[in-house]
């Protein structure tokens, strides 16, 4: 019963607490529109997103959104560096293919925007078995690095997340 | 307000000044489109991120109120930029790369804009 009232608990949550970070001010009118808002919205959606992911060290998150925000900043400049100073012929880019461990579609979701928003490298998609995802990357001269980065600074925390 | 208060809210709007111009550079320098791809997606968000910290210390320390709806444009923005990335890069490769032109998967099955998941019909 509670299931079915609730088919995504955190997504009612989240929900909520968005309603109320975009009206900026918590009345209890606020309040209540935010948590009608919080179970009918994943009541009408569930038929899309059947299963709910499971997350095994929820506290991994808050380190894993903290290592992504300091590498999109470390990111940003060494772009913005490759970009202003780099010869357009001197930047190599690559494809670079890496073999995901990963099976939960929530996970390799976070992955692939992890990576877009990261250091120099945009995955732009799936093998059609979603075990392998195809990453360009702007410039570089040593893709194998590259992809044992993804995998060991990301991929690894990610697994321990979800699975 | 106090000057220190302005230089931090100041260096902020600069910095993301900065970044914003490198990106926009970017569209136009790089040769390819999928290079020009990793412009927008990159340097922008330092670019936006700059602006919402410096609206998000000129609010708490100026206006003396807490505003959450700049934590909800970085959140908005971390979901949508990823997503448009991909779209773009699809839809480039799907019009002007072949299967050939990109690295194998190192699996039985190709990528899936060239090939049909595993369990489907070709039809």
């Amino acid at each position: 019963m509670l299931n079915r009232l609730f088919p995504h608990p955190l997504m009612s949550v989240t929900l909520t607490l968005v309603w109320l970070g975009l009206v900026n001010t918590i009345t209890p009118g606020n309040l209540l529109l935010g948590v009608i808002l919080g179970i009918v919205l994943p009541l009408v959606t569930s038929v899309y997103w059947p299963n709910r992911p499971r997350l095994r060290r929820p506290l991994m998150v808050v380190e894993y959104g903290l290592i992504v925000l300091w590498d999109i900043v470390v990111a940003n400049v060494q772009v913005a560096k490759i970009i202003a100073f780099k010869r357009n012929e001197k930047i190599h880019s690559h494809w670079i293919n890496i073999p995901l461990d990963l099976t939960s579609p929530e996970a390799i979701t976070v992955l692939a925007g992890t990576i877009t928003m990261t250091p120099g490298t945009v995955s732009t998609m799936l093998a059609s078995d979603g075990r392998a995802i195809l990453v360009h990357c702007l410039h570089t001269d040593d893709p194998e690095g590259v992809r044992d980065d993804i995998k060991a600074r990301y991929e690894r925390r990610l697994k321990e997340i979800f699975q | 307000m106090g000057m220190i208060t302005e230089i931090v809210i100041a260096f902020f709007l600069v910095v993301s000044g900065v970044f914003g111009l490198v990106g926009s550079f970017g569209l136009i320098k790089l040769q390819s489109t999928l290079q020009r791809l990793h412009a927008p997606t990159k340097a922008t968000t330092l670019g936006v991120g700059g602006v919402l910290i410096a609206s998000m210390l000129y609010f708490l320390l100026v206006k003396g109120s807490f505003s959450f709806h700049e934590l909800l444009i970085t959140l908005f923005l971390f979901l949508t930029a990823p997503i448009t990335a991909n779209f773009i890069a699809k839809t480039f490769m799907q019009a002007h790369l072949k299967d050939s032109d990109l690295p194998p998967t190192g699996r039985d099955h190709g990528w899936s804009l060239y090939d049909m998941p595993p369990g489907s019909t070709e039809d």
